[in-house]
């Protein structure tokens, strides 16, 4: 028998968490000599009051999302990808080596294929840590945290010597061409009639972003790959007896978890930057823990979670700006949420459970 | 290269070593009892803040470091509720604390100094000034030995000395006392453990407090001994090279101090030469930024000598199943 109905488990303790960790950053907020409600008011005017707001919301919210499918389908492997800043870095790569050195005839042409090099690039640099955890058994966690340095490292070198135009002191690579400009929302939106901010960095790879979602809900509840994953996260003994290969399984976990972290560059260097930069990621591979976390690993909930936290850091924008609260709010925000919907969960869910045995006791 | 250089060198390998070998012995004793910490550049990084404010508002280096120790235990005993008493995810709980020390000290250091996120810079009594071994000033004309000794035995914090002796004190603690027996016992097998009547509880949080207590020098010696003052994300990652070298050193003591001193070594090299020649082939100052990890993945994956980590690290420990 369930301790709890499923609604509890799905819906009101990651509300709890939510809550929990609002009430303690309302508490820093008051800390630090600044009026929370006045704070939350401007981070919603800021964030969605304006379609220039959502625009920049909904830009976060796209690379979270891939993150955070990224994060989600190693958990559902039971696998902790720490690496998706690595690998979200090494897509960067991709997406710049595919837009630099092929002339595309169209955007939508370009779109396609640096999607697939940049999952490529990001699968790629998963492999290395999933492979030793599925045939050495080296712990996914160190090797992928290790990754991430390497990656900075090598992203570091490769701008700096390789793909710096010459002349140019910024380690960046020089600016993609016109003919790979992806149309942002305000293009897209323009012919229906919809009138979107011009400035705002949102563009068509939000839709990459949420077809992402359906393919991982597709490919973990409607596949039998999906089926295997599932079994290996939840009991690797059992999945061996049953004929599942763990070493296969860990292997293809890994790489889509990692060709998903990797597409978050169509997004923020194709879509936004329209250059690879040296910091181009942005810690946005750490944010897809607190996505996943906050969303239960399951897509719409890391949908919701990406676009929650895409309002988070367009509002911390905004109060940087208008208030003398720093942006690092934010990064305080994050921390509590992945402490208390992951470190701390039991913390909820353990009084939580005992109101629900003792309600269901007193209706018997 | 001259003799000189070499003396330099090397002492710059001590200095950049102490954070790092306080920090690995730190994380020998959580993980020894079983208790994951990935939350080091965190709980460093919290303990860097406090000292240096607390040591540029009072003037008091030592004040500071209480300080940094007090923040630095704060964040362990969170560590060790989440992971030890509701039984959370021990890396979730390594994440977090990192995120919350990286946000938290700029937002405090904001709001105390108005300094764009840092402290003031510590001047005078603020910071550990050199300590000098005895006779280093007569001894420093003897040819070969004297520079030796007066260069780069002596003139360090006195935070150096005291990590450099904690490594011999770990081992001792660890190996040769009833309470380490005890310690690495639970990161072996808690089972064992609770049956002879000792509380597992109780030693896991013993060993995430000492984690904490190495955590907060390390942290201190960053921002008032190497450094003068606070900066945004000073630990650098530190933090995360201390666990690779927990890892090289396979969780014992010695082991770590050559580790760490290898990391420091590489770490110094990096600072005082851009670009290495090497009979011909130029090495990338990038290479040796990334070398630690490099090397520490090489060892994870077993293919020279393998690093088996304690059995029961990472799992919670339930009395009754």
């Amino acid at each position: 028998m369930e301790k709890m109905p499923k609604w509890a488990d799905v819906v009101l303790i990651p509300l709890i968490s939510l809550i929990l960790a609002a009430l303690l950053s309302a508490l820093v907020i008051l800390g630090i000599g600044e009026d929370p409600v006045a704070a939350v008011k401007l981070m919603v005017d800021g964030a969605l009051g304006s379609t220039y707001g959502w625009g920049y919301t909904l830009y976060y919210a796209t690379n979270f999302m891939f993150t955070g499918l990224a994060v989600a389908v190693a958990a559902h492997a039971g696998l902790f990808n720490i690496g998706g800043e690595g690998q979200a870095m090494l897509g960067g790569l991709g997406v710049a080596v595919i837009c630099l050195f092929i002339p595309w005839p169209h955007w939508s042409l370009a779109l396609i294929f640096a999607a697939l090099g940049a999952g490529l690039f990001g699968a790629a640099w998963a492999a290395i840590p999933a492979y030793l955890q599925a045939k050495r058994g080296s712990h996914i966690v160190i090797t992928t945290i290790m990754f991430n340095f390497i990656a900075a490292a090598v992203l570091n070198y490769v701008l700096v010597n390789l793909l710096r135009p010459e002349g140019s002191m910024d380690p960046a690579t020089a600016r993609f061409p016109e003919t790979v400009h992806l149309p942002s929302l305000h293009e897209l939106l323009a012919p229906v009639g919809i009138a979107f901010s011009k400035s705002a960095p949102a563009n068509v790879s939000l839709l990459v972003a949420i077809g992402a979602c359906l393919f991982v809900w597709l490919l973990i509840w409607r596949t039998p790959l999906g089926y295997e994953i599932r079994s290996l996260g939840k009991s690797e003994p059992a999945a061996r007896y049953a004929g599942i290969s763990s070493v296969r399984t860990i292997m293809i976990a890994m790489l889509i978890s990692g060709a998903l972290a990797g597409m978050m560059a169509v997004n923020n260097v194709m879509g936004e930057a329209e250059r690879l930069v040296l910091n181009a990621t942005e810690g946005a591979g750490f944010i897809g823990i607190a996505v996943a976390l906050m969303g239960r690993n399951h897509p719409f909930g890391v949908f919701l979670a990406a676009i929650l936290f895409g309002f988070l850091y367009q509002g911390g924008a905004e109060l940087a700006l208008w208030t003398s609260i720093p942006r690092e709010l934010i990064v305080v925000i994050q921390a509590l949420v992945i402490l208390f919907t992951g470190a701390l969960d039991n913390m909820v869910r353990m009084p939580l459970e005992r109101v629900f045995l003792a309600m269901r006791k007193g209706q018997n | 290269m001259d003799f000189l250089t070499i003396i330099q060198l090397l002492d710059s390998t001590v200095r950049l070593a102490t954070p790092l070998l306080l920090a690995c012995l730190a994380g020998l004793f959580s993980e020894r009892a079983g208790i994951f910490d990935i939350g080091l550049e965190g709980k460093m990084l919290m303990a860097a803040f406090f000292s240096a404010a607390v040591a540029a508002v009072t003037g008091n280096v030592w004040l500071g470091l209480l300080a940094g120790i007090g923040s630095s235990l704060l964040l362990a005993g969170l560590h060790g509720v989440a992971s030890i008493t509701f039984r959370g995810n021990q890396l979730i709980s390594g994440v977090a604390i990192n995120f919350l020390a990286a946000g938290m000290t700029v937002l405090i250091a904001q709001d105390w100094f108005q300094q764009g996120g840092r402290t003031p810079s510590l001047i005078g009594g603020g910071r550990f000034t050199p300590f000098d071994l005895p006779f280093a000033e007569s001894l420093s004309g003897v040819p070969g030995l004297g520079p030796v000794y007066a260069e780069l035995l002596s003139g360090h914090s006195i935070l150096v000395y005291i990590a450099f002796l904690a490594v011999p004190a770990t081992w001792w603690v660890l190996f040769r006392t009833r309470f380490g027996l005890r310690l690495r016992a639970v990161g072996e097998n808690p089972a064992a453990v609770d049956t002879a009547g000792v509380s597992v509880v109780g030693l896991r949080y013993a060993a995430v407090l000492i984690c904490g207590l190495l955590c907060g020098i390390a942290g201190a010696y960053l921002a008032t001994a190497l450094q003068a003052g606070f900066v945004k994300d000073m630990t650098a990652g530190r933090g995360f090279i201390a666990l690779a070298a927990l890892i090289f050193a396979k969780w014992r003591p010695w082991h770590a101090m050559g580790a760490c001193l290898l990391f420091g070594l590489l770490q110094a090299v990096a600072l005082r030469f851009q670009n290495i020649e090497l009979g011909g082939i130029t090495i990338p100052v990038q290479a040796m930024d990334a070398l630690p990890y490099v090397l520490t993945v090489v060892i994870l994956a077993g293919f020279v000598g393998k690093a088996i980590p304690p059995r029961a690290g990472g799992e919670p420990y339930v009395k009754e199943r």
